[in-house]
């Protein structure tokens, strides 16, 4: 799952990103730093998975004070 | 048995300042006991708790997110719940807004600086258990020392807050990048507290300040308040 500073937070971690890629020389207008956390679950339902993320999400690894997520389930 | 007030100190896996709690809680007239973070219930008789400063399971996920989940929160929550005095002192403020006991998250400070000096708070209200022994407006000079006390809410909470008087403490500058300075913030019943400086290192002049043993002695007046209403 990708977790993300909501639009509208104060990120002063993309902003010293952002402020080091310019001095690099890049044209970057704003950078936002977040965070993956990658899982393994036992179940094959990829439905059941995307539920069971949900709540971990809402239960420790998302603040949604703060910030949004996005799950991804992939088959293997 | 002593008479004096028997406040828990949580201690978890990267707490550093539990036994400085301890230390100054005995100094203003607490019996302290430290309580590891995987016991299931606080000792019999506690009157309040406090969770320390640190860096809990070195700040991974989110400063106090994963110490917020641990074992004996449980007890810290029903005893809350309860109207027993909680304080959290700095990770113990971000531990106690990661576990929805306390209103907002703690950020990266807004110049991404580790701040470490004295702190000059102005005490913006006297209803809380914990800012009884101080006056309204009241400047305490109190040391911080964080990388991550930008306190955030949004707006509506933020006015809603204020208007409550739940906003109990501001820095007198900004410190930190924190949304109107708040250094300090109680929860509605204002039983719970939470505040990014350190009152357990300014319990003496000899270490600069003694400004933070007005807020301790507030929270053991509580506590033996506590014992008293809600006995074990």
């Amino acid at each position: 799952m990708l977790i993300r500073p909501k639009g509208g937070i104060l990120d002063p971690q993309g902003e010293a990103v952002g402020h080091s890629l310019r001095k690099l020389g890049f044209d970057v207008r704003t950078a936002r730093v977040g965070r993956v956390v990658d899982l393994e679950l036992e179940t094959e339902d990829a439905e059941a998975a995307r539920g069971e993320i949900h709540r971990m999400c809402e239960k420790l690894l998302a603040n949604p004070l703060i910030e949004s997520f996005e799950i991804h389930v992939n088959g293997s | 048995m002593t008479d004096r007030p028997l406040v828990a100190i949580v201690v978890f896996p990267g707490s550093n300042d539990d036994r400085d709690a301890a230390w100054a809680l005995g100094s203003v007239g607490a019996e302290p006991a430290l309580v590891w973070h995987e016991e299931p219930a606080l000792p019999a008789g506690t009157g309040a708790v406090v969770l320390p400063g640190g860096f809990s399971y070195g700040d991974y996920l989110r400063t106090g997110a994963i110490a917020s989940t641990a074992r004996v929160m449980g007890a810290v929550r029903e005893f809350a719940a309860s109207g027993g005095p909680v304080l959290g002192i700095c990770n113990g403020f971000q531990i106690l807004c990661e576990a929805r006991l306390l209103p907002g998250v703690l950020r990266p400070n807004r110049q991404l600086e580790f701040v470490c000096r004295d702190a000059t708070v102005r005490v913006e209200s006297t209803e809380s258990l914990f800012t009884r022994r101080c006056k309204p407006g009241q400047e305490l000079v109190i040391p911080v020392k964080h990388g991550e006390g930008a306190w955030y809410a949004d707006e509506g909470t933020f006015v809603q807050l204020a208007a409550r008087g739940q906003i109990v403490l501001r820095y007198q500058e900004d410190v930190n990048g924190s949304l109107g300075n708040v250094a300090g913030v109680v929860n509605e019943a204002g039983n719970v507290m939470g505040l990014m400086p350190h009152p357990e290192h300014a319990v003496d002049p000899l270490l600069g300040s003694a400004d933070g043993g007005l807020l301790l002695a507030a929270l053991i007046d509580a506590a033996a308040a506590h014992v008293v209403a809600v006995p074990a």
